[in-house]
């Protein structure tokens, strides 16, 4: 089928501003958006620039906006964006260059939640132990692939970029419910900023944003009741 | 413009073997870590099913029956030193792991849940073990999260999106570091060091279906190639039974090691007559061929070249709960809920068992004699050490990538100690910039992305799964014609920031000169081990082939030496699951 591809796009050294650049692409009803933005590159201007790694949603490289929707473009199929497929970068980011933000502000936020496990006692041999229920706490947040399509979605971040964002909670989250852990109250403190969970207005597009299928404003109004509960 | 950096150890790559590498350089030494993505990007986060060691958590298990299930796997060319040390002290390293916070399954106990893997068994050879450690199926994920967690609670010190284009020798041959291109600048970086470890990964990408990521080029093999490095056992690649039908995206093995059946249009469990053992959980190069030859023999789902992965009797909560990421790579790229409907699978090219030839400290051996470059290390996919011989076992990379990436990161702080900067040659960044002057300077008539795509389907044809003389020999020949094409491309993007359309040019030239080694120690081979089955001489031939091809090109031409394996364990027998 023949779908016509509208692109957000913007060269540094060239543009002043963004503009729409429109092509056409014939793909199967099966194929990725990355799959055609694949073939606008590859066939039809080699400057259109975007990441993109492993191509089934795992590694988080292309995240970006699609028919005004965050979401990774592997994992949207060409049979369901309709006519015109529109993309644009990720919004209330740094702009590179087409369809690439600086990621940078993002990690910065992520690892300002202290996103590792900080446990001074290691056993003397073996694992520790952890139960199953213990486990299932915090399984969710640990299949966040760092896409930046949560945070990008908030509509609390767009009106302040200095929010810690969904992202950054939902890794704060998968330390302070590990029982392994013991700095929960580290955690809980960066969250409990003026720019920390207190942002969040529970609007939901995290949820709908977020590729690995995390409930993510559940995850954040778990961490807003560690705080409430002390 | 040109900036210049000075580092006791440089690491390049940052999957697992790079991160785990980067925490222990950065005990003893000054580390940078270069990557051409970010670090959450790496390809180490797509493995699926577990990481394998004899932590006897469920059932009896030891080391040496991980040893055993490794050297038989290899189909007897890996060393079987590498391999004892590996399973060794695979078991500590899973513990190490686990204190670093990777959140693994549990047992009832609370102890690391492990599952049955292909080829994995107890009491060498006996019946099925359950030796995968795994977090969901998505260990790979976790096991990349713990590491880069780790390195930021460490402070370890990345360059994010920079590409590494050059190694850089000294005049005596050792190791002096890399030049880098940054990605959002195009600037070229000099990168100083005493100690350099590759960690680059795989190159899946020569082929047509394969579940490597677009990053997987193997930038890291065709840049020490290209400075006079020897490959080893390039002929050696993994085919993974089950990619998704035509798009190759994996679906783990933890899907036959929880029950899963393999069948064909008939609906028959074909592998029962291959492997009447271990069935479907033999190892992954009898899967392949298996899959192959029932295609072959018209017993494709509707003629078409691919079977069936039923999973159906699982039952919804394994599928959803242990097989989550597979069962929502079906729904979403196949509109198929496995829990109800077989999976259309293929064999998928997955994994480099040859590459960089090192030692088991990951230092990099300059010729099949074994004698070293100094200051420089690889480790996981990029290295050969060899513990996956000609066939690696699934679970085995992630063991491979977090032992010999500390044991890299260690002996690079070893010699960190010991050693003063090496002076960098005369000429560091000038050839490459000249070589990026080159390409974007040219108009040509060849268009990437057609040459690369003629390339994986030469690939997937003739030096595949099944490989002929005649078939090698032609890819080999057509190859050579593309090398010369690929020198004549038209790069569209002139410009410097975020160029990667040249950076696409550069990783096909990679993917090429690969893939002539590859084929050229593929032709040399005549016999059939692992991964490297040849339908003209079918047998392994251990009498004149049970040593390692070490190819190098000097010249322009390609030279093939051989070195002995280590079989100071097991004698090589004839190989049945």
């Amino acid at each position: 089928m023949r779908i016509k591809m509208r692109i957000l796009r913007f060269n540094p050294e060239i543009d002043s501003i963004p503009w729409w650049g429109e092509y056409w692409v014939d793909v199967e009803e099966s194929d990725r958006v990355l799959d055609a933005l694949h073939q606008v590159k590859w066939y039809q201007d080699g400057t259109l620039t975007l990441r993109r790694s492993c191509a089934h949603g795992i590694c988080g490289s292309d995240a970006m906006v699609i028919n005004g929707r965050n979401a990774l473009a592997c994992k949207v199929l060409m049979q369901d964006v309709g006519e015109v497929c529109q993309v644009e970068p990720l919004r209330s980011m740094p702009l590179i260059k087409d369809l690439v933000v600086d990621m940078e502000p993002f990690f910065a936020k992520y690892r300002a939640v202290l996103p590792y496990l900080i446990n001074d006692q290691i056993p003397e041999s073996g694992e520790r132990v952890q139960s199953q229920e213990a486990r299932a706490r915090f399984d969710d947040t640990t299949k966040c692939i760092l896409c930046a399509a949560c945070t990008t979605s908030c509509p609390s971040f767009w009106a302040n970029e200095d929010y810690i964002g969904p992202a950054a909670i939902v890794q704060a989250h998968r330390f302070i419910f590990d029982d392994r852990d013991t700095a929960a109250d580290l955690r809980l403190r960066v969250l409990n900023d003026a720019d920390g969970v207190w942002r969040c207005r529970t609007v939901f597009n995290c949820v709908q944003a977020c590729p690995r299928e995390i409930d993510v404003t559940r995850a954040i109004g778990e961490v807003k009741l560690a705080l409430m509960s002390g | 413009m040109i900036h210049t950096h000075k580092f006791e150890t440089i690491v390049v790559g940052a999957g697992g073997a790079g991160l785990m590498a980067a925490l222990y350089a950065g005990q003893g030494s000054d580390t940078a870590v270069l990557t051409k993505l970010y670090p959450t990007r790496s390809h180490t986060g797509t493995a699926q099913g577990g990481i394998g060691a004899a932590l006897g958590n469920l059932e009896e298990d030891r080391a040496e029956w991980h040893t055993f299930d490794t050297i038989k796997g290899s189909d007897y060319l890996a060393d079987q030193d590498a391999v004892d040390l590996m399973c060794e002290e695979a078991v500590e390293v899973i513990y190490e792991l686990e204190h670093m916070g990777l959140p693994f399954d549990r047992t009832a106990e609370g102890k690391i849940a492990q599952r049955p893997f292909g080829g994995h068994t107890s009491n060498f050879g006996e019946k099925p073990v359950r030796r995968a450690c795994h977090a969901a199926d998505r260990t790979g994920h976790m096991i990349l999260q713990t590491l880069y967690q780790q390195c930021i609670a460490r402070n370890v010190r990345f360059f994010d999106e920079f590409h590494v284009l050059d190694l850089l020798l000294g005049d005596d041959g050792q190791a002096t570091g890399v030049v880098a291109y940054e990605i959002d600048s195009g600037d070229l970086h000099v990168f100083h060091g005493k100690a350099l470890i590759f960690a680059t990964g795989g190159f899946g990408r020569m082929w047509e279906i394969t579940s490597n990521a677009h990053s997987l080029t193997g930038d890291g093999p065709a840049i020490a190639l290209h400075r006079g490095i020897p490959l080893e056992d390039m002929e050696f690649f993994q085919f993974h039974p089950t990619g998704i039908y035509k798009m190759g995206i994996l679906i783990t093995e933890g899907v036959r090691g929880e029950g899963g059946i393999l069948r064909n249009r008939e609906g028959e469990r074909f592998m029962e007559r291959y492997a009447p053992n271990l069935k479907d959980l033999a190892s992954r190069d009898v899967v392949s061929r298996a899959i192959y030859l029932e295609v072959r023999d018209n017993k494709g789902i509707d003629g078409a070249r691919y079977v069936h992965l039923d999973a159906t009797h699982l039952g919804r909560e394994v599928v959803e709960t242990k097989l989550a990421d597979s069962a929502e790579f079906c729904k979403t790229y196949l509109g198929i809920d496995p829990a109800v409907e077989p999976m259309p699978v293929q064999p998928t090219a997955h994994y480099a068992m040859g590459g960089i030839p090192t030692n088991v400290d990951g230092e990099v051996q300059r010729s099949a004699q074994g004698d070293v470059v100094p200051g420089f290390y690889a480790a996981g996919e990029v290295a050969c050490v060899s513990v996956h011989g000609a066939n690696r076992l699934g679970t085995n990379s992630l063991v491979d990538l977090v032992v010999f990436g500390k044991r890299a990161g260690k002996a690079a702080v070893a010699f960190c100690n010991e050693n003063d900067f090496a002076e960098l040659p005369a000429e560091t960044w000038e050839p490459t910039q000249a070589m990026l002057q080159r390409m974007q300077e040219h108009t040509g008539q060849y268009n990437v992305a057609d040459l690369r795509a003629e390339m994986q389907a030469l690939m997937m044809d003739n030096v595949g799964v099944f490989r002929t003389e005649e078939g090698v020999e032609a890819a080999l020949a057509r190859i050579r014609e593309m090398q010369e094409c690929a020198g004549d491309i038209t790069v569209m993007d002139k410009g410097k920031r975020f160029n990667t359309d040249i950076l696409e040019a550069i990783e096909l030239r990679n993917l090429l000169d690969l893939a002539e080694i590859t084929a050229a120690s593929a032709l040399a081979r005549q016999e059939s081990r692992g991964a490297h089955s040849r339908e003209d001489y079918k047998e392994r031939d251990d009498e004149n082939w049970l040593k390692h091809t070490y190819a190098s090109k000097v010249d322009g031409e390609i030279s093939l030496e051989y070195a002995p394996v280590n079989i100071s364990i097991h004698h090589p027998k004839e190989r049945t699951y």
